[in-house]
């Protein structure tokens, strides 16, 4: 990628240089791989999400009493708070898309830095839920020490699944986050405009996706008695 | 920009004429691990799951030569268990699902298509690093205390009982699914973004519609064992519960788990296969493929339906009744597309120019394997039946037909007819004809022997067996031999060919897709100029006497 941001085209107007790689007729069709790549990519997240909501359901099933006793050991103001937080991140996140659709690379770099304030907040109150439920023994599988229980086996499974797929929503986020850093520092080089953007809005979906899921996780796992 | 030329005008460069191919293009190890060409990328993998068949082929023959007698012959029985598991499971994850995408797909489709490269050169070299550092994490189990589950990892056996590396295997296989996924992310772009002026949809070759229903199946099956397989590391390391009856878990949802993703992968090995014979055919009988839509449309048939079948793998796991019609009925239906393209291939041989040169000896074999191997696949879908042949050698006999009589050979078929293209050499064609008839010869010597130890009950998977079964067992086991001799033969061949084997022209077969059209070993950027496509993949020009199909 050149880093000559400061060509300027006929009309004046700043417009980084970028590249079309060698394989691609023209920047559009680039452009449109590109996001029918990450559209393939979600869909494979979807599956791989899906056995473990496909786990829950049985396994909810199978043991609702257990299910339901277990539930009432989240912390739903922590869970409420980081729902809350993660669709700000989401508005931020398409916020700065169409800012560097519009070719306003201050305005990027202050959303895509919100969004990774965001996402750093979400992964700081999920570290004290942990603790948490460490320090209480709600732990999967024959781990779950918690005394008091009517149904230890159950409340178990539940907290397997629990840490499986937060554990694995919140490697998600972390990824995101090593993402949103990467574009964020390509946007302070100033490579993208509203000829150039197709990373952000890449990582923008992918972003877009991970708190999906956790909209979903949440209920399923917090509310839902 | 690019110029334009007709297919027909498209001449093959003279080597020393334009651009050096892709092979002399850049010199040294590290040139081949630092490329994006898809071409280099295809021959890296293609060395790779040789080697693996080779590794794979080599369990085989141990478990077969065990098998020589009722008790012990060479190994014990750990030793055993250690060695059709390795087997299976470096066939499976390390040979057959990488082995035709992601080596002749890699090389083959962006020039069918008449693209320049993969949509994603870089992540097609990620997926092969990706490939390469999951089967090494796999095949470390071979000197850190080796595998027994089978290569299906049923728990609880594989998360509590086993004292083997598990971990190492199933960890493996779940990196290797991320190349797999990528591989055919990739393709499907490719395919959908990257094709040639005037290349439609309906002139692809059919290869390139094969390899898009695969590339479905990778995408959207593979993620389903990634989660599976991860379930399982944890359960097996921590104890978690969700696999493991005894801490209230459920056997039978890693069970469905396990073959919503490993029944669509049995089309992941054979979809690609399909797509080779349909070239092999149609360009070694010089005729237009019959029914070039039924059997382009029958393979995203098979890859959507495909996903509902993976059922009929647990009769008898104690899924309820109704599920099990339901699965029963369903692989039913899978058929008609396989059956629809063995018509289809049949009907495009009538009224062609055969040529019996060793692609297409190849192809027949296939046809005739593949069709008993299909067939058999019916009777086991049949719930009543399969309850009588369930675990026994007639599973094993049935899905080596598929596998190894359908996919392996036509990947050899494959192999020997891009052969001249991807290496610029011409193989001896008597070796090559030896091969396939020593392979057609000793699969069925080693495989219909099982149908019969089969049906007589005898269960798969069994260190000791009844004096009884002895005279089978034994022809089995000398028909692996000369099953051995016919694929070694063929690398053989293939390999001196590398050293002694005339220039390739770059059109020795007559083809008519666009790989034909460029030079054999192509330049880097495939063609001189952008090719302009004014026919399908198979408009041969009718042959005196020769009749347009009906």
């Amino acid at each position: 990628m050149s880093s000559s941001a400061e060509a300027h085209v006929a009309n004046g107007e700043k417009s980084p240089q970028f590249h079309v790689a060698h394989h691609f007729p023209t920047a559009d069709i680039q452009f449109n791989s590109g996001k029918m790549g990450i559209w393939l990519f979600l869909v494979t997240e979807i599956l791989l999400f899906g056995g473990m909501f496909c786990s829950f359901a049985i396994f909810r099933s199978w043991y609702l009493g257990g299910f339901v006793e277990a539930h009432h050991h989240l912390d739903r103001v922590m869970g409420g708070i980081n729902t809350i937080v993660l669709i700000c991140s989401s508005l931020t996140m398409a916020l700065a898309v169409r800012a560097a659709q519009t070719t306003n690379k201050k305005a990027v770099t202050v959303l895509l830095g919100l969004t990774l304030a965001f996402a750093a907040t979400f992964l700081v109150i999920k570290y004290f839920e942990y603790s948490h439920k460490f320090h209480d023994g709600l732990l999967p599988g024959i781990h779950f020490t918690a005394t008091g229980f009517q149904e230890p086996r159950e409340a178990g499974i539940f907290f397997a699944i629990y840490f499986m797929m937060t554990g694995i929503h919140g490697f998600h986020v972390l990824a995101g986050m090593g993402l949103i850093t990467w574009i964020l520092i390509r946007n302070l080089k100033g490579q993208f405009s509203s000829r150039y953007y197709a990373p952000v809005e890449g990582v923008g979906l992918y972003w877009h996706l991970v708190d999906l899921i956790w909209i979903y996780l949440f209920p399923l796992l917090y509310l839902v008695g | 920009m690019s110029q334009t030329a007709t297919v027909d005008h498209v001449v093959a460069p003279d080597s020393g004429k334009g651009a050096v191919d892709y092979i002399r293009n850049g010199k040294g190890i590290v040139s081949w691990l630092t490329t994006i060409d898809h071409k280099r990328i295809g021959l890296m993998y293609l060395g790779s799951v040789v080697l693996a068949f080779l590794v794979g082929g080599l369990f085989a023959l141990a478990v077969r030569l065990e098998l020589l007698t009722p008790s012990r012959t060479i190994m014990s029985a750990a030793g055993y268990n250690q060695a059709y598991t390795l087997h299976g499971a470096v066939m499976v994850f390390l040979f057959i699902i990488p082995s035709i995408p992601a080596s002749l797909g890699n090389f083959l489709i962006p020039i069918m298509v008449g693209a320049k490269d993969v949509a994603f050169p870089k992540l097609n070299l990620f997926s092969l690093y990706i490939f390469w550092i999951g089967a090494l994490i796999t095949l470390s189990s071979l000197v850190l205390g080796g595998i027994d589950t089978g290569w299906t990892f049923y728990v609880p056996y594989s998360s509590r009982v086993s004292t083997t590396a598990v971990v190492n295997v199933t960890l493996g296989a779940f990196i290797m699914g991320f190349s797999s996924i990528l591989t055919g992310l990739n393709f499907i772009v490719t395919m959908h973004k990257l094709r040639a002026p005037g290349m439609s949809w309906y002139r692809m070759p059919l290869l390139c519609w094969a390899l898009y229903a695969t590339s479905l199946v990778q995408i959207v099956a593979t993620p389903v064992l990634g989660i599976t397989l991860l379930l399982l590391i944890f359960e097996r390391a921590f104890q978690i519960g969700i696999f493991d009856p005894a801490l209230g878990g459920d056997p039978v949802l890693f069970q469905h788990f396990f073959w919503f993703y490993s029944h669509p992968a049995v089309y992941i090995m054979i979809l690609p296969g399909f797509g080779i014979i349909s070239e092999l055919i149609a360009v070694h009988s010089r005729r237009k493929v019959f029914g070039y839509k039924a059997i382009a449309f029958s393979s995203v048939a098979i890859a959507l339906i495909g996903f509902l079948v993976w059922g009929h793998h647990m009769f008898v796991s104690g899924q309820s009744e109704l599920a099990g019609t339901i699965f029963s009925f369903l692989t039913f239906i899978v058929a008609i597309p396989s059956g629809i393209k063995v018509f289809n291939w049949t009907s495009t041989l009538w009224g062609g120019s055969i040529k019996l040169d060793t692609p297409m000896l190849y192809a027949l074999v296939f046809l005739i394997l593949f069709t008993i191997g299909g067939l058999t696949g019916v009777f086991l879908g049949m719930l009543g039946v399969d309850l009588h042949l369930h675990d026994t050698y007639f599973v094993v006999a049935h899905f080596h037909y598929v596998m190894v009589g359908g996919t392996a050979v036509a990947f050899f078929g494959g192999l020997f007819h891009w052969w001249p293209k991807m290496t610029g050499k011409m193989y001896s064609e008597k070796g090559g004809a030896v091969s396939a008839i020593l392979v057609f010869i000793g699969f069925n010597m080693t495989f219909f022997t099982q149908f019969f130890l089969g049906s007589r009950g005898m269960p798969r998977r069994y260190y000791n067996y009844l004096d009884q079964f002895q005279p089978l067992h034994a022809f089995s086991t000398v028909g692996s031999w000369v099953l051995g001799a016919g694929f070694a033969l063929g690398i053989v061949t293939l390999l001196v060919s590398l050293k002694n084997g005339k220039q390739a022209p770059a059109n020795p077969w007559g083809g008519l897709s666009l790989e034909w059209q460029t030079a054999s070993p192509p330049i880097t950027e495939n063609f001189e100029s952008t090719p302009v496509v004014t026919h399908g993949a198979y408009d041969y020009p009718l042959a005196q006497g020769q009749k347009e199909h009906a």
